[in-house]
């Protein structure tokens, strides 16, 4: 594999393991990660809490509009080994974004990847599927099947 | 020469403390958590979140909580609040069309792809007050049924397909987006400072003035083409990062207004849109937001401008309840240097007033006694 490719799906890794990170709650994550033996790591930036603007599009598709800001978390973490993360999150928990940026860390990590994906990403996306499929089924049940009346039959 | 007004403090404190208890009520009942009002009263959260201007669940709660359930001042606690945290950028724009669509309905399409879902909604209730719920209802489950896995492209998609709708204006390279929490607003307004004008705007004023172009007041003959209600990905291009960094999910509300049909010489005729889009499930909101909006775009459009909603100085600058409230309620407190200057005036006046009549009498009988 060259070296662009490899990062190219280090990078694929790194966001697939954020987005299932992002909509889990820290304390899943940290009941989680205690099953992964962690090396050295330190807070590479204090967790902080601040704002990004959302944009929208005109007509859905067109060009950005500035719809409206909300609450986001981000932190770093640096492994005793060099790599690291980051962890950004809606919301205001400093921990949350500090619980992802060491799995972010971790992910990048050799030593680690396997481990963060099997005991961490992976249980809690199926988790995340499981309620999705939920959702999806119960607004399914609200579709509108449409019928036309004939009149005067038989 | 000023006049040091003192001796408000003990009563400004006091009232306060009487607040705390209004606010509180009834001690012997139960009080309210913020996850009851963000899970029960969910409505009134998206509201303060989209005229807050501020996604945050938890954080609308409060101000619903603190405000005692009014909710333009909770919307005023939360744009308070705003102004506290640094911005750390801008989002890449959310993909509605990719929505986890919990409701979708079109009024001009029956049969669309992937059909129309009701999800949960008010409409078809019978608008009856229901004893049940006063207290202990507990609803039956949810039914269910196979999720389709069919897309569900937007309505406007699939006329555009066919020409038979305008395209949405593009990005100019390079352009900037306008925000007006941070330049003040100018006249003529660009689209994008519009729409994110009238997303924070008040729901009440957007609804009178959409209802006005039903009326008359600018008519443009307005379809729903389609109104969504579900969950969008937010990512955002972390610099720091280097990719963009998927933040978590948003509620948001979407809607395609299709209105009457433009054409000239050179271009065939085609359906015109207005669009609304504001945080959580906000139909009346992003409904009245798209009238307003495509009132908005007579001047752009051709079309004679006389009625109040496509006068853009008008709406955009009456639509912010905070700046409104602020405004109109600033004329409760303490005025009493003015009103002395204004009370001096008047009573000048009367005295010039006083004094003419009196001089007049004395013309009148000075002139019936010559005669």
């Amino acid at each position: 594999m060259d070296s662009v490719t490899q990062h190219n799906t280090q990078q694929a890794q790194r966001q697939a393991a954020m987005a299932v990170l992002a909509h889990a709650e820290a304390g899943e994550i940290a009941a989680r990660l205690r099953n992964v033996p962690l090396p050295g790591h330190q807070d590479l930036r204090e967790p902080e809490s601040g704002l990004v603007m959302l944009r929208g599009r005109v007509g859905g598709d067109g060009a950005p509009f500035n719809l409206g800001e909300a609450t986001v978390s981000r932190a770093a973490v640096r492994l005793a080994s060099g790599e690291v993360g980051f962890g950004y999150t809606l919301g205001r928990d400093g921990e949350k974004a500090r619980l992802i940026a060491l799995c972010d860390a971790l992910v990048q990590s050799r030593d680690f990847a396997a481990a963060v994906e099997r005991e961490i990403v992976a249980p809690l996306r199926e988790q995340l599927m499981v309620k999705r499929s939920r959702e999806a089924e119960e607004t399914a049940a609200t579709k509108v099947d449409f019928y036309t009346m004939v009149r005067g039959e038989g | 020469m000023y006049v040091a007004v003192k001796g408000g403090e003990r009563a400004i404190e006091n009232a306060h403390r009487l607040l705390a208890n209004a606010r509180r009520g009834d001690q012997s009942v139960a009080e309210v958590s913020l996850d009851q009002i963000s899970e029960q009263l969910g409505l009134a959260v998206d509201r303060v979140m989209s005229e807050g201007s501020l996604y945050d669940r938890e954080l609308a709660a409060l101000a619903i909580k603190q405000a005692r359930g009014d909710l333009i001042e909770a919307i005023f606690l939360v744009r308070a609040f705003r102004a506290t945290l640094p911005r750390f950028g801008a989002s890449e724009p959310v993909d509605t069309g990719a929505m986890r669509v919990q409701r979708r309905v079109s009024s001009t399409f029956k049969d669309i792809p992937g059909g129309q879902i009701l999800g949960p909604t008010f409409d078809y209730t019978h608008r009856l007050l229901d004893p049940s719920l006063s207290q202990g209802f507990v609803p039956e489950v949810p039914a269910v049924a196979e999720a389709s896995t069919a897309p569900t492209p937007r309505v406007t998609d699939i006329l555009g397909r066919d020409g038979l709708i305008e395209t949405s204006p593009q990005a100019e390279d390079g352009a900037s987006v306008g925000d007006l929490t941070r330049e003040p607003l100018n006249f003529p307004a660009d689209r994008d400072l519009r729409l994110q004008n009238l997303a924070r705007g008040d729901e009440g004023f957007l609804l009178a003035m959409g209802y006005s172009t039903q009326r008359g007041y600018g008519r443009n003959h307005p379809f729903a083409g389609e109104i969504r209600f579900g969950e969008v990905e937010v990512e955002f291009a972390a610099e720091d990062v280097g990719f963009a960094v998927p933040l978590g999910s948003i509620e948001l509300t979407e809607c395609q207004m299709v209105n009457q049909f433009k054409g000239s010489a050179t271009e065939a005729p085609c359906f015109t849109r207005g669009y609304g889009l504001a945080f959580g499930q906000s139909e009346r909101k992003t409904m009245s937001m798209a009238l307003v909006d495509r009132a908005l775009r007579a001047r752009e459009l051709g079309e004679e401008v006389g009625a109040p909603a496509q006068d853009e100085e008008f709406v955009l600058s009456h639509s912010d309840n905070v700046q409104a409230t602020g405004f109109v309620e600033h004329l409760k407190l303490p005025h009493y240097v003015d009103f002395q200057s204004e009370l001096g005036l008047l009573r000048k006046l009367r005295k010039e007033f006083a004094e003419a009549s009196t001089e007049a009498d004395a013309s009148d009988a000075m002139k019936e006694a010559a005669e």
